[in-house]
């Protein structure tokens, strides 16, 4: 992805989201290092001073596979494949907003660090994706208009105050874990190694909500109660989650259906739940029933537009734009 | 794709293309060639901690010859790792700058990575650069109940340590405190 930041991000950080450890200019240099390999250092540096080496391609981004390379995926793969890309793509986008803004800095980096490798997802997912149609990653992440995005409603949720950023997380990350556990085992070459490799970050995520949703649930008054809030507020947008539709009838064994999912989830939630001392009946209101969201076929909440807008601005206004 | 670096400076690759040329005069010794260009890749570093070959964490997984393209393939170590266009930047260009004309690099998810493939040598170099190698094998931490060992401090020794956040520096390793000696130290995740 070439474009992830938005304006204002840029301007805020002007530096990548994540910290890369820069090495010392000092730093040690391996000690196994042979003559061979300096020459090749050498050679390496004397070949760009030339400009004899075409490096154009360099620039674009890899694109990262399953496992096999060359797999084109199916019309119905590809759809199945942009739903779950775009789910990751947008709880990637939303997580990014925190970056300089959590509450401390540990956190700054752990959100930043899940927004990371949820646009690593993202990439393998719309790469595969986009072999139906003979589209790049970045064609589906820029040049899709709202209707054309399949996510879910509940990753368009905005950040809201932290405790709303955790619930959100923590119904994603056990979906997730569910998911990818599940499709690890797919008829599809590339999803289930796409799943495979998810599932081992998707771990790290889950177990970051828990211990969130722990501290903010035994920790202060204040901090139960918004806890309390956020979950009745987040809560409504599980259930889409785990709808089947006539899609996962065609896919057969190349995906779990959503509703088979459900059981591993709720035993999860419930232990969850159950830690921090929290009843159903503590956040959720019987006057508000599940969303209906139809974010797999198109219908979006109203968080989205704003979301793509800020999102997709600067490959729009700058085609082509790389750094 | 680099693909044919013509106009190489010849006094920058010298004997080495005449090599490859010899071998393929002669037919193409395919496993000699195969193994100087693993060779080569080998001993591109990770951009991210500089004392890891490519091949110490793992990420180097294949190295054949299809026709006249040497192809070699990366694994990500985490799925958003932005070091891995780097790597494959930097194998590119020691591959061409030895000499090889033809060169792809590609990518496989499968198998997923894991520290378990880090070499007992990359181990012991990342101890000897202040970071904390992995604590046991990969497989040993599933189940209801996780275990956690102990994480020495590579610079006192000590076993009196805290994970501070499991989100350090980049996206494999995690951020420890040592209780001994007070320093902050990156520890390498059992991933």
């Amino acid at each position: 992805m070439n474009a992830q930041l938005n304006d204002a991000e840029l301007e805020a950080a002007g530096q990548p989201p994540v910290p890369a450890a820069q090495p010392p200019a000092d730093a040690p240099r391996t000690p196994a290092r042979d003559a061979a390999s300096i020459a090749a250092l050498h050679d390496a540096e004397a070949a760009d001073v030339h400009g004899d080496v075409s490096v154009d391609e360099l620039h674009l981004t890899a694109e990262l596979t399953g496992a096999d390379g060359s797999a084109v995926a199916s019309p119905d793969v590809a759809e199945y494949a942009l739903r779950l890309g775009d789910d990751a793509l947008i709880l990637s986008q939303r997580l990014g907003w925190w970056i300089s803004r959590a509450p401390e800095l540990e956190e700054d980096m752990a959100l930043g660090n899940i927004a990371l490798d949820l646009l690593g997802h993202a990439r393998s997912l719309l790469h595969y994706a986009g072999t139906a149609s003979g589209r790049t990653e970045d064609d589906l992440a820029y040049w899709r208009d709202e209707h054309e995005f399949r996510c879910a409603w509940l990753f368009q949720q905005p950040n809201g105050d932290f405790a709303h950023t955790i619930a959100r997380g923590l119904i994603a990350a056990i979906w997730m874990q569910e998911l990818y556990t599940a499709l690890s085992q797919s008829s599809d070459a590339s999803l289930a190694a796409i799943a495979a490799k998810s599932v081992k970050e998707v771990a790290y995520h889950r177990d970051h909500a828990v211990q969130w949703t722990l501290r903010l649930a035994g920790g202060t008054e204040e901090s139960r109660r918004r806890l309390l809030v956020a979950l009745t507020d987040t809560w409504p947008y599980t259930d889409e989650l785990f709808r089947d539709d006539a899609l996962h009838d065609r896919l057969g064994d190349v995906a779990p259906r959503p509703s088979t999912l459900r059981a591993g989830f709720d035993e999860v939630w419930a232990a969850v739940l159950a830690e921090a001392d929290i009843t159903e009946a503590d956040f959720t209101n019987p006057r508000i029933g599940q969303s209906s969201g139809g974010g797999r076929h198109g219908h979006h909440s109203t968080h989205l537009g704003t979301l793509l807008a800020e999102m997709q601005v600067l490959a729009r206004r700058h085609p082509g734009a790389t750094w | 794709m680099v693909s044919g670096a013509h106009g190489l400076d010849s006094r920058a690759s010298g004997v080495r293309l005449d090599q490859q040329t010899d071998s393929r005069a002669s037919g193409g010794r395919l496993e000699q060639r195969v193994e100087e260009a693993w060779r080569i890749a080998a001993a591109v570093v990770d951009p991210e901690v500089p004392v890891l070959t490519i091949e110490d964490l793992g990420v180097l997984r294949d190295v054949r010859i299809d026709g006249e393209t040497t192809v070699v393939t990366l694994t990500p170590t985490y799925s958003g790792c932005p070091a891995i266009d780097q790597m494959r930047d930097d194998v590119l260009l020691a591959l061409t700058a030895e000499g090889i004309r033809d060169v792809r690099v590609d990518f496989t998810l499968s198998p997923a990575w894991t520290t378990d493939w880090m070499s007992d040598a990359g181990k012991a170099k990342l101890e000897q650069y202040g970071i904390a190698p992995p604590t046991h094998r990969s497989g040993e931490r599933q189940g209801p109940i996780p275990l956690s060992l102990g994480v020495r401090c590579p610079r006192c020794g000590s076993l009196r340590t805290r994970e501070v956040s499991r989100f350090g520096s980049t996206a494999c390793k995690s951020h420890f405190e040592c209780l001994a000696c007070l320093e902050p130290f990156d520890h390498f995740k059992v991933h």
